[in-house]
């Protein structure tokens, strides 16, 4: 496979440092995406990868450094915009009551996201390389499981073509066959565009695979 | 004209005998509620108690000066009040809470006084405190429903209100819903009210213009002056102090601040 042409960085942050009243959670942290990278970010519970993932799309603030995005500071109102652009997709997505449809179609709420459109068989066929059929698509978002409810989130995320996606342990509640199906799906993803995406997961072998380019070590708690 | 029947002190006790009974049945059955009930009750009498003398004083000395401080006195009492009954507060929620009910009391009775009732002197204390109070009490419970709806719905379930800004939404689209909740919540014991005013409820001030020897029609004339008056004060204030808790919890880079940051304790 050939690497992308244009390399110039999509999502940038140098010496980024956050802190909680006892000290430093991480400083002096780089973060480089660029077109085609499927980065990692591996760590164990408690060393911050959420927050890592929560500072990157700008839902909260490094106490030191700043994130750029294709080389620009993000301004205040520009927010909504660039957290479109690059989505962090919750490790436990938000859902609303309502079915799996309305679910899929909660951003078009937004003014950002307005235009956007779900209903052309896109969402469908998306759902079914993940292992589910078009009923799922009228499934009440009360009964899913930790799994289906990923799935939502990532075809959510999906469906408004970011050109990051901050994937917060995004098969964590999935078995085997469909954690293979999400791998496939979000690395196509990449390779399909001006595109990439960082993915943090406990699971070693899963790093293996997905990785190709940069690896943030949070290493262990202090 | 004194066209009403007097209640004398020692006539009181008939009253309080009524409540007494029900202390002593709460404290054979083991209910709990008597100590609540008497701290409750001598609290009410000696408040009233203080504020009559207060009034009668007031109402004695008739200056401008007066009656001002006693209204600001009541606002600033009203909403600290109206915070201090919410499940969740921030500090800088006090403040705000004070100043929104007195601004929009204020408003409102001033409103009335220079438009309808006219009095001399217009800051006359016999219509100005007793309007002021009234509307003070139902902004206060407006406001405390309406924040502590809002303060809930948005940092205990911050996972929803965060999912949504991070599908692109701004910090109003955000938190519309609960804006909408709170406002909802705070104006449901208004409303209630007047559903069912006259027909459930004899409204207060009417039942006691009426026993105070006035005309049926006269009180219900200002009663619906009064009711307009709460509805309208209700809404402004709940409206208010909850924008301003907004602005406070949500950051002008769309972000919804910790609790911590906010000085809020979660348990």
């Amino acid at each position: 496979m050939a690497p992308p042409v244009d390399q110039a960085p999509i999502l940038t942050a140098e010496n980024i440092g956050c802190r909680l009243d006892n000290g430093w959670i991480w400083r002096e942290l780089d973060v480089n995406l660029a077109a085609g990278d499927r980065a990692v970010l591996t760590g164990r519970s408690g060393t911050g990868k959420s927050l890592l993932l929560r500072t990157l799309c700008g839902l909260d603030c490094p106490d030191e450094g700043r994130v750029h995005h294709r080389g620009h500071p993000v301004l205040d109102q520009d927010r909504p915009r660039f957290r479109a652009r690059v989505m962090y997709v919750q490790q436990k997505p938000v859902l609303i009551p309502g079915t799996v449809q309305e679910n899929l179609e909660l951003p078009l709420r937004f003014d950002i996201n307005a235009g956007r459109i779900t209903g052309d068989g896109t969402a469908a066929a998306l759902l079914s390389r993940l292992g589910k059929s078009v009923e799922f698509l009228g499934q009440r978002a009360s009964v899913l499981s930790g799994g289906e409810g990923q799935i939502v989130g990532l075809v959510r995320a999906l469906l408004l073509e970011p050109e990051v996606l901050l994937l917060d342990e995004p098969t964590a509640h999935l078995d085997a066959e469909a954690t293979e199906c999400v791998e496939k799906v979000v690395l196509e993803w990449v390779d399909a565009g001006d595109r990439a995406v960082l993915w943090t997961s406990h699971d070693q072998a899963q790093v293996r695979r997905v990785r190709r380019g940069p690896t943030i070590d949070l290493g262990s708690a202090s | 004209m004194n066209a009403y029947i007097d209640v004398s002190w020692p006539s009181l006790l008939i009253a309080a005998s009524l409540l007494i009974a029900n202390l002593v049945l709460s404290a054979v059955l083991r209910l709990g509620m008597g100590r609540r009930l008497l701290v409750a009750g001598t609290r009410m009498v000696v408040q009233l108690v203080l504020l009559g003398l207060v009034l009668e004083w007031v109402f004695d000395s008739a200056n401008g000066p007066a009656v001002l401080v006693l209204g600001l006195l009541m606002g600033v009492v009203a909403g600290v009040t109206a915070v201090r009954r919410t499940s969740i507060r921030f500090p800088a929620a006090y403040l705000d809470s004070v100043v929104v009910i007195v601004t929009t009391a204020f408003l409102v009775t001033g409103v009335s006084v220079l438009g309808i009732l006219r009095p001399t002197p217009l800051w006359d204390p016999q219509y100005v405190i007793p309007l002021l109070g009234m509307l003070l009490g139902n902004a206060l419970t407006g406001i405390s429903l309406g924040l502590d709806r809002f303060l809930t719905g948005v940092l205990r379930d911050r996972t929803r209100v965060e999912g949504f800004l991070a599908l692109g939404a701004t910090r109003w689209e955000a938190a519309r819903d609960e804006v909408r909740e709170a406002l909802r919540v705070g104006l449901i014991p208004t409303v209630n009210s007047m559903l069912v005013m006259g027909i459930v409820s004899l409204p207060g001030m009417m039942t006691g213009q009426i026993l105070a020897g006035a005309a049926p029609g006269d009180a219900v004339r200002y009663q619906i002056m009064i009711v307009f008056m709460i509805a309208a004060t209700v809404s402004t204030a709940t409206f208010g102090v909850t924008m301003l808790a907004y602005g406070r919890i949500f950051t002008s880079d769309h972000r919804l601040r910790s609790a911590g940051a906010l000085g809020i304790e979660l348990d």
